[in-house]
């Protein structure tokens, strides 16, 4: 984004809250305070030292007035954003803008779910669109699977192809000790699935989890005092092309495309530069269309470019290495994984599932039903 | 007297009532405008004329929808010839032989009771 500058802002810890299905009763607010106490612990800060907080969660509609009680803090600056899974992707842009300009010195960016343990239908408010909700669509996965319809028909896309994307992921999860799945799965398992929206069988459609997290920024100034390497927000974009479904210009290219462009421009860097690749997989398609959107491969060629194990963790291009919304966690808004996996990849913390030489992450939010996308690219010091 | 005596929805769904496919068509813009509003999208003007569709229209994108308890269904985006989008499904045919491309005709469904009429379509070799 023009106006952010390269590198002026790392994030200096991160941490996930406990996932999968949490404590009886624990409600999204512990899960952000859980994981901002474990991201703090995590850089070495103390609660005190917060004065910028940013949140979002889909169970709470004054999210960041309820979580600042929650802490005890009265943070100078706050921000709770909400645009979907692609919120917190928003919040790092925010919280870079806000610390250049010193409205805040030392920002958390938390989330929190109980989907899983309270029921999807209990975490999130049914919205009626008049236009849309009487034909019964299954949302959101029937907006995917609509998009899904038109890259097959446009460029010959297979179901064995998105297949292979659960497949990929599936593998990444088994080297992640945290992941919700902890067995195989082959490309037949995920066609033989129990079908949901047509191409989509469960398989190719997210975990229900619950979950949470934070992230903890400060200025670059600031950056090296923490305990560990701090992580460079080298680039953001983002940029939003509808609502509902029925609006979205063109079902088979998103914003991802505008944000990704603004992303690499700030960053002064390309596709080619980038290690490790974080992106929003609510679906087996998201992950095909961002790589294209972002430039790993050209549009229409993303089924065959997710074939014969190329993202999987024996093949050329590392993309979402923590097994992704598909296979590790996906509490409903899963943005904020992304960041935490890219910070980790290039801090070299991932163990068996560690990208070699990671030096450049990119982590790209999702938000509503291919609605708003979000950006950011990631880099350890030897790129500043 | 407020600007607006009846909300956009609301007019949309008297021509349902009545039978009719309506969208809004913006001059200051020279092209159709769906969901209607009270403001062009493309333009910020607050000049739209209602116009009603001749009802034709190509399927843009389709999906079946597999409830946990009853027969699957169709849902899918079409392309009416005027220039709009709306969701909608296709009736009359399988849902898994709804295919993008297909031509199709609108008809009004009224599910009666409480919920208004909804705007469904048909194969066009159907009428």
């Amino acid at each position: 984004m023009s106006g952010l500058k390269r590198g002026g802002a790392a994030i200096v810890g991160a941490a996930e809250s406990d996932l999968g299905k949490v404590a009886e009763e624990m409600s999204p607010i512990d899960l952000m305070a859980q994981g901002t106490q474990r991201a703090l612990a995590d850089c070495g800060a103390s609660l005190k030292d917060v004065d910028g907080l940013f949140c979002a969660t889909a169970q709470a509609r004054l999210s960041v007035l309820a979580f600042a009680e929650y802490l005890g803090i009265q943070p100078a600056y706050i921000d709770s954003t909400i645009v979907g899974g692609s919120s917190f992707e928003y919040h790092v842009a925010h919280a870079v803008a806000a610390l250049q300009l010193g409205l805040c010195n030392l920002a958390v960016v938390a989330y929190g779910s109980t989907q899983r343990s309270i029921g999807r239908r209990q975490a999130s408010m049914r919205e009626i669109n008049p236009y849309e909700t009487p034909f019964r669509p299954f949302m959101p996965s029937s907006a995917y699977a609509l998009a899904a319809s038109r890259h097959m028909h446009q460029y010959g896309t297979t179901r064995e192809q998105l297949a292979a994307v659960a497949v990929a992921a599936r593998e990444w999860a088994l080297l992640n000790p945290v992941a919700w799945e902890k067995k195989p799965l082959t490309i037949q398992e995920v066609l033989n699935a129990r079908m949901v929206s047509y191409p989509f069988t469960v398989r190719d459609i997210c975990l229900v989890t619950d979950g949470g997290g934070a992230i903890v920024l400060a200025s670059a100034e600031r950056a090296r005092s923490f305990k560990k390497q701090p992580v460079y927000v080298l680039g953001c974009g983002q940029g939003i092309t509808h609502n509902a479904i029925s609006s979205m210009p063109d079902l088979t290219v998103t914003a991802a495309v505008a944000s990704g462009k603004e992303a690499y421009a700030m960053a002064k860097l390309g596709p080619a530069d980038v290690d490790a690749v974080e992106l929003y997989d609510a679906f087996t398609l998201n992950t095909m269309l961002f790589l294209e959107d972002l430039g790993f491969c050209k549009k229409g060629e993303g089924g065959a470019f997710v074939s014969d194990g190329r993202i999987s963790p024996k093949g050329s291009l590392p993309v979402n290495t923590n097994g992704g919304g598909l296979s590790y966690c996906h509490p409903g808004m899963y943005g904020l994984f992304v960041l935490i996996e890219a910070v980790r990849q290039l801090r070299g913390e991932c163990g068996s599932r560690q990208v070699k030489d990671c030096e450049v992450a990119i982590a790209h939010g999702n938000g509503g039903v291919l609605s708003s996308q979000s950006t950011v690219i990631l880099g350890n010091q030897a790129t500043v | 007297m407020p600007a607006h005596t009846q909300s956009p929805l609301k007019t949309y769904q008297d021509h349902l009532e009545r039978g009719e496919l309506a969208y809004q068509f913006s001059p200051a813009a020279n092209r159709a405008v769906f969901y209607p509003r009270v403001l062009c999208p493309f333009t910020g003007s607050d000049r739209l004329e209602w116009r009603v569709s001749a009802g034709n229209g190509t399927v843009y994108a389709t999906t079946v929808v597999h409830p946990p308890e009853g027969a699957p269904f169709n849902v899918a985006l079409i392309d009416c010839d005027e220039g709009f989008r709306l969701m909608s499904r296709v009736e009359d045919v399988p849902p898994n032989d709804v295919k993008i491309g297909m031509r199709v005709r609108f008809r009004v469904h009224r599910p009666g009771g409480e919920e208004p009429p909804m705007p469904v379509f048909v194969p066009e070799h159907e009428r």
